[in-house]
């Protein structure tokens, strides 16, 4: 065996007591011997603490989503609260068996070698069709939900008499009722809106609609990819060049909701801004013929500024 | 052990030893340490094959490419610290979340998992290097010169479409400047790296395992690392067709993802996040195989349910590539297709919640050694399980209607990324430094950082998820004073920096016990598995001999045998082993 060695150890064979004595845990200095597992243990229950108490009591807002007033809104709502309820459950069962494990089989000194246990077949398929089971009660609860979310409600009677303005529009997806069509158009930074009627009235960044009568939104862009998106009215939408995508919201109280794009959508992504004015009906009628005059008034003057610089037809 | 029961053919010319060596004309009994004269210095770094010093070369990079990474998400929470700041530009803002993103993906976590994986893999199946070392060569430098191309791009103008490069943002109709394709070009280079990278172990972990180590007797870490490369050589051709369509969208007139021209800006999203979703597993498996090997070896008591936790990896990979539109959510798709991918996400969480409750199961009734690495591990349970819960709550596509693109899915995905895969990873950094440097990190300053990463990190990103529902959307460099974002904001902020400062102190650390750390020898922690059979640091021939593998734990078969001949305890064998004949 007489063969050069490289960058080899000097403790050519044999066992090797440098190495010996360094590996023994006991040797390895144990710097917070009991003190460690209980400050794990104040940090994970510190974690859970700010959860479930601290948040709740500070912020109200901070554990559920924001919703109401849109149906669609509350029920999103209902299912995150109830996933959030499982999940909560789940939670405290894996960090409580970890927290448990952690200091009821921290080493001791002396202690026994724990007991080589390499599974149970049983317990493990308990628990993997334990798994399957709470998912398939929560898939469940989703779709028991989920035509409520996407299917628009009817408008309520006090809602928006169908006039001129919905009439030219077809609205097959709202259950008996009237409903208003709005065109959602997503554009580097601000949103257009286009109403129904022969008015052709459109406005920016606010959104005018009449409480108690269900928005239909019909939503695309014609730039880059946008997401439409008003917290208190339910979910987003996105808004992609050459699809148009739905949604619908109905809100019953007079005011304002606010949102604002949620896909990156260039450099003032953060400053494209939606409002949603909710009016009632007759406010609502009074504000498209307003807005319709507004139009009509611009219009004519757009093109006589035109006509007098000689560009106009 | 009479004979030794592995001798790797010599290489002709290569091994430089006297004559008589083969004695008898037989293969040499003992292959040395030494093999042929190497380069020393630096240029034994730019020239090596060996499949150590690439895992070295990808550890540190990668930890280099992880400080920018985080130094970028700094800035932006330092903006973000305060309501109507004005700090950032919204361009810089822009450019600086889609380099935190591509770094920490790209130049990352993946390439830190793959070094790890580079490193350890030979020496836990008994190899002597990987099957194609100059190909694993190739890798590295594939890798490095995919980040320094993506990171030149900031002295001219930094991509700024974050790292899923929306189209049509990504056109060159809107970003004309030439930072997306400093970005096509990292994710070429990068990807074309983890292929073969891939490729590599795929072919080592099938042809080179040591006798007698059957599937079922592999690490549980070679088994992530094996599936992680088949997700990667599934997943990554996609990746690589739709930056090439994306490339020739921009500069040669195609219009893949342009509808004006016939295309579709949905087919981006479709063929990002088919890779894009197993790319996460692909972040997220070798880190469990990590927590695999972690937990047993400090519980001491074996991992509980060796199969079922190397089924459920295969399980995991597998749905990982049929869900990739719960990313998609909210854009126009029929309804039955979002009720597929709702169910298909919530099938993950099975093999996933099958892994955890086996990594408790592994610690309960055992005899628990808190060092750091456990301390990682069990950080990583604490942390993880938030991130899977709310993962199931964003499966459910109504409810993900109201959470996508919000700082939920923001607190969400850094749960499993910096909660599961970084928390995983510097397990990993604690458990084999001894190994890779033959020095013990210290334990106060490991553990302090683990406390600074643990407060600092749920403070950072616990809070995201009340600011999400909240409705503060992600990807905004500004906010105007609403509701408690201000607050809850602040609170993100300061927990960043304490996570950035817990990072800094196991920078320290490494940086100190490299010089003075304590010596490790071979097996610090009495470990299980082969690596821990070579010295430390490994020889470049790994192993003198390879012992036959009789179980999955071999380290304790060898150290039961030596007992038992020797009449003493033995809690390490340093090689070389004498082989008895001599």
């Amino acid at each position: 065996m007489a063969i050069r060695e490289r960058g080899g150890p000097t403790q050519a064979r044999g066992y090797n007591p440098a190495a010996l004595r360094a590996a023994r845990f006991s040797r390895i200095p144990s710097a917070a011997p009991l003190a460690a597992p209980g400050a794990l243990c104040v940090a994970v229950l510190g974690a859970i603490c700010v959860v479930l108490i601290a948040a709740p009591a500070a912020w109200g807002d901070a554990l559920t989503p924001e919703y109401s007033p849109s149906r669609n809104a509350n029920d999103i709502h209902t299912l995150y609260v109830t996933s959030l309820a499982i999940g909560a459950v789940i939670f405290l069962l894996v960090e409580g068996v970890l927290i448990t494990s952690l200091i009821r089989y921290r080493r001791r000194r002396g202690g026994a070698e724990p007991a080589q246990i390499r599974g149970n077949t049983p317990l493990e398929v308990g628990w993997t069709v334990g798994a399957v089971a709470i998912l398939v009660v929560l898939a469940g609860i989703t779709f028991a939900y989920l035509s409520d979310v996407t299917t628009p409600q009817r408008s309520s009677a006090s809602g928006l008499n169908a006039g001129t303005e919905v009439a030219a529009l077809h609205q097959p997806a709202v259950p008996g009722g009237h409903s208003l069509q709005i065109h959602v158009n997503g554009q580097q930074y601000i949103w257009r809106f286009d109403y129904p009627g022969a008015q052709q009235v459109f406005s920016y960044h606010d959104m005018y609609v009449p409480v108690g009568t269900t928005v239909t939104l019909k939503i695309t862009s014609s730039d880059v990819a946008h997401s439409w998106w008003i917290p208190k009215l339910g979910g987003k939408a996105d808004a992609i060049p050459g699809h148009t995508n739905d949604t619908w919201f109905r809100v019953d109280k007079p005011g304002r909701l606010n949102g604002q794009c949620a896909e990156l959508c260039g450099e003032n992504h953060a400053d494209m801004r939606a409002t949603v004015i909710a009016l009632p009906p007759d406010q609502f009628r009074l504000w498209m013929a307003r807005q319709a005059a507004d139009i009509r008034q611009s219009q004519a003057l757009l093109s006589l500024a035109r006509r007098i610089r000689g560009q106009g037809p | 052990m009479a004979t030794p029961e592995y001798a790797p053919p010599a290489p002709p010319g290569a091994l430089r030893s006297p004559a008589g060596t083969r004695a008898n004309g037989g293969p040499p009994e003992i292959a040395v340490h030494g093999l042929r004269d190497r380069p020393r210095g630096w240029t034994a770094w730019l020239t090596t094959t060996d499949h150590k010093k690439i895992g070295l070369l990808y550890i540190y990079t990668t930890f280099l490419f992880f400080i920018m990474g985080g130094v970028e998400a700094l800035l932006m929470r330092l903006q973000l610290a305060h309501a109507n700041n004005t700090l950032l530009e919204p361009h810089t803002y822009n450019a600086l979340l889609t380099l935190h993103g591509s770094t920490m993906i790209f130049l990352f976590v993946v390439p830190v998992l793959l070094g790890f994986g580079n490193y350890l893999v030979p020496l836990m199946i008994g190899a002597r290097d990987m099957a194609f070392p100059r190909l694993n060569a190739l890798s590295y430098w594939l890798f490095l010169f995919g980040g320094i191309a993506f990171y030149a791009s900031i002295f001219f103008t930094p991509p700024s479409a974050g790292w899923t490069s929306y189209a049509p943002l990504s056109d060159n109709a809107f970003l004309p400047d030439g930072g997306i394709d400093a970005w096509i070009f990292m994710i070429h280079l990068t990807g074309l790296s983890s292929l073969l990278g891939a490729i590599n172990f795929t072919a080592t972990i099938h042809n080179m395992r040591a006798k007698g180590m059957s599937w079922g007797r592999m690490p549980l870490f070679v088994w992530t690392i094996l599936i992680t490369s088949y997700l990667l050589i599934l997943a990554l051709p996609v990746v690589a067709a739709a930056v090439t369509m994306l490339l020739t969208d921009r500069h040669f007139g195609t219009a893949f993802f342009d509808n004006t021209g016939g295309g579709d800006p949905l087919l981006w999203q479709h063929l990002f996040w088919f890779f894009g979703h197993p790319e996460v597993y692909i972040m997220a498996l070798p880190a469990f195989g990590m927590i695999s090997e972690v937990l047993p070896v400090f519980a001491r008591k074996p991992i509980f349910g060796y199969k079922a936790i190397a089924a459920s990896t295969a399980g995991i990979a597998f749905v990982s590539m049929l869900v990739w539109a719960h990313h998609m959510f909210p854009t126009p798709v029929p309804e039955v297709v979002l009720a597929f991918f709702m169910l298909s996400s919530f099938a993950v969480a099975v093999p996933t919640g099958v892994k955890i409750f086996n990594w408790l199961a592994t610690l309960w009734r055992g005899s628990i050694v808190f060092k750091t690495p456990l301390f990682f591990a069990a950080g990583f349970l604490a942390t993880f399980v938030i991130g899977g819960i709310s993962g199931v709550i964003l499966a459910i596509f109504p409810v993900d209607w109201y959470f996508n693109d919000t700082y939920f899915v923001v607190a969400h995905l850094h749960y499993v990324l910096f909660g599961g895969s970084v928390f995983g990873i510097f397990a990993g950094v604690y458990y084999w430094f001894p190994k890779m440097s033959g020095r013990m990190l210290s334990e106060g300053l490991g553990k302090t950082s683990f406390w600074l990463m643990f407060i600092g990190f749920h403070g950072t990103f616990l809070v995201q998820h009340s600011l999400g529902l909240e409705g503060m959307p992600r990807r905004i460099y500004w906010y105007p004073p609403h509701g408690n974002w201000q607050t809850l904001n602040l609170i993100s902020t300061i927990g960043s920096f304490i996570l950035a400062t817990g990072v800094l102190v196991t920078v320290v650390n490494v940086l100190l016990s490299l010089r003075s750390g304590r010596k490790a020898g071979n097996d610090p922690w009495q470990a299980n598995t082969l690596e821990w059979f070579a010295q430390s640091p490994p020889p470049e021939n790994n192993f003198d001999i390879v012992p036959r593998i009789r179980s999955v734990e071999p380290m304790k078969d060898i150290r039961r045998d030596v007992a038992r001949r020797t009449g003493r305890s033995a809690e390490t064998v340093s090689q070389p082993v004498t082989t008895g004949a001599t």
